[in-house]
């Protein structure tokens, strides 16, 4: 009994934080512009595709991790630049698609030069199972819940304690107040748009080992990414991390006690269920329009 | 005597629909006119919900899938004539929508746009995994269509088919919008609060609304399913809902002209790229982007700018 279940949730854990950092990435985004980026996915995509293709070179493991990390930030700002900008404030609908144009395009790339197989990246040190109460936990695993808390401290430092990080907040509180206290709204747009591909990339880099990866990874985890985000309430990093985690173990559960072909429809009946109760998520604020 | 554009545009569009057989030179053609004519109804009907309401749905391909699938499954395991598995696709598509409708359209913007999506995403997965019925990612295949055990084959009786059927929906969802009942939906658009004030039962037009368009994307399922005569789950899935919507908002926005022309661009290009040889999904995605940065209100919307603004 206690095994089985300890093992599933040391998977949901482990899949739940790279879900974390892919919904911080969709918060950061919704934050700084309104827009919810569906290329968030292949951000993930691109950090394990080109991680694994940089170690398969040859290139030392925390090189090519650093290097793709670079890649997908570089790809981040660049979809900035060439889609969102020009589109300026075009409707919500409107924008959706120009994502889901970015993320074709990035996954037809990737598709046309790095091909259709799957690709694994060595585990960053080694894969001898740790047993725990009868549970095997991969080293893998202890690098993707380490890492990911590392990447939230300093993401929770960087909001609270740099100038840049404040008014990331000032912006995602009140676009219009921001500016006018002489915050560049603009560059902080830019700027989401590369620290949120970063982030995107780490999970999926984190991952690969135990996942596997390839060209068309992206859609699943970008989905689920912006389903935990919207679990915990678009835009609330709290509900972010929490939405991700609540949905890693949630799934690895149904696999486990349930059914595993089910398991990719969990997420949604999950989401379905909170919004017909919370209609802003378990952790989003209650807004009110004026008319 | 001055005619209403959407008159002239109902008569162009019925001139046109009637000229094209002596345009089409072979059953390619054909094929992909009665293609273009079946997503245009789907196109026009979730334009009503997107366009004229303002509500987002990312999963209508779901529903699209539900009737498709019920007519495959009942006329191929049950021995249903297609008309009345076709009529039962659209029931269970009908009562589907209205039982989600109430808690799914109370959410806004980017929620109901989850919630939509999620919705299709479970139905596709279902259809994904019931291989005993549905045939799982391997697909079925499907009998002819018939009405009253006459057979609909080939391409001219299809075309002449979908062609009515076309002309019907555009001319009803032209009725639909000029009618009191679509004064009340676009005032949803316009402010939901404002509409309540002004005494729109704003919950009650919405649900309407998204159930119609949900049974006429069944409906448009299932004649696919007895045209194509053969089924695999894509049709419910994500990247089809994304199809749907792209042609209502390529086309334009509250446009029912503009949903035809979106479908016309949307169903063409795939043939058109297919020569690209692995760069389809790139040059796809690159004239998603380009063309939504470019012309944001959608093809229709903009050109009837541009006359407005020459004729001043």
């Amino acid at each position: 009994m206690l095994p089985d279940f300890l093992q599933f949730l040391f998977s949901g854990v482990t899949v739940g934080a790279m879900y974390a950092l892919a919904a911080l990435g969709f918060s950061l985004i919704y934050n700084a512009s309104g827009v919810i980026n569906f290329a968030q996915g292949e951000f993930i995509m691109l950090g394990g595709m080109s991680a694994a293709f940089l170690a398969q070179a040859g290139i030392p493991l925390p090189l090519a991790i650093g290097l793709a990390v670079l890649i997908a930030a570089a790809v981040g700002l660049l979809v900035e630049k060439l889609a969102i900008e020009p589109a300026g404030n075009a409707e919500v609908v409107t924008l959706i698609i120009i994502t889901i144009g970015a993320s074709l395009t990035l996954r037809g790339l990737v598709q046309v030069f790095l091909g259709k197989a799957t690709h694994a990246l060595p585990a960053f040190s080694g894969e001898a199972p740790i047993a725990i109460l009868g549970a095997t936990l991969l080293p893998q695993s202890l690098w993707v819940i380490g890492v990911s808390v590392a990447l939230v401290a300093a993401l929770a430092a960087f909001f609270g304690g740099t100038r840049l990080g404040k008014a990331m907040l000032a912006t995602a509180h009140n676009k219009l107040a921001a500016q006018l206290v002489g915050v560049n709204t603009r560059f902080i747009l830019l700027f989401s748009f590369g620290l949120s591909a970063a982030l995107g990339a780490m999970g999926g880099i984190l991952v690969a080992p135990i996942t596997y990866t390839s060209y068309d990874v992206g859609i699943m985890m970008g989905l689920k990414g912006f389903v935990a985000a919207t679990l915990g309430g678009l835009g609330s990093g709290v509900g972010a991390i929490a939405g991700g985690l609540l949905l890693g173990v949630v799934e690895a559960l149904t696999a486990g006690y349930v059914s595993s072909a089910y398991k990719d429809a969990t997420p949604f009946v999950l989401i379905l269920l909170i919004l017909f109760f919370l209609p802003q998520g378990l952790f989003g604020k209650k807004t009110t329009d004026r008319v | 005597m001055t005619m209403k554009p959407t008159t002239r545009g109902l008569i162009l569009l019925a001139v046109v629909l009637a000229a094209l057989p002596l345009a089409l030179p072979n059953a390619y053609y054909y094929d992909v006119a009665i293609r273009i004519a079946i997503n245009a109804c789907v196109a026009i009907g979730l334009n009503l919900l997107i366009g004229y309401t303002g509500q987002i749905s990312l999963g209508h391909a779901g529903f699209f899938g539900i009737g498709a699938y019920a007519s495959a499954i009942l006329t191929a395991h049950y021995g249903w004539p297609p008309g009345l598995a076709l009529l039962a696709g659209g029931t269970a598509t009908g009562a589907l929508a209205f039982a989600v409708a109430r808690p799914i359209l109370k959410l806004k913007g980017h929620y109901l746009a989850m919630a939509t999506l999620g919705l299709g995403i479970i139905l596709s997965i279902v259809i994904v995994n019931e291989t005993a019925i549905t045939g799982g990612p391997d697909g079925m295949s499907v009998d002819a269509f018939s009405v009253l055990g006459l057979p609909i084959a080939g391409d001219g009786a299809w075309y002449c088919a979908v062609a009515v059927l076309l002309i019907l929906v555009t001319k009803t969802a032209l009725n639909l919008i000029d009618s009191p009942a679509g004064r009340a939906l676009q005032a949803i658009h316009g402010s939901e609060i404002a509409a309540r004030v002004a005494g729109v039962d704003t919950t009650a037009f919405k649900v309407r609304i998204f159930v119609l368009s949900a049974v006429l994307a069944s409906v448009m399922g299932s004649l696919t399913a007895h045209y194509v005569g053969f089924l695999t789950p894509g049709v419910a899935g994500f990247f089809h809902s994304i199809e749907l919507v792209t042609m209502v908002v390529l086309g334009g926005m509250a446009s029912v002209f503009g949903s035809i022309l979106g479908a016309a661009v949307l169903t063409m290009l795939p043939q058109l790229l297919s020569a690209l040889e692995g760069w389809e999904t790139v040059v796809f995605g690159l004239i998603l982007m380009l063309t939504m940065i470019f012309l944001p209100r959608g093809i229709v919307p903009t050109l009837r700018l541009k006359l407005a603004k020459r004729e001043n």
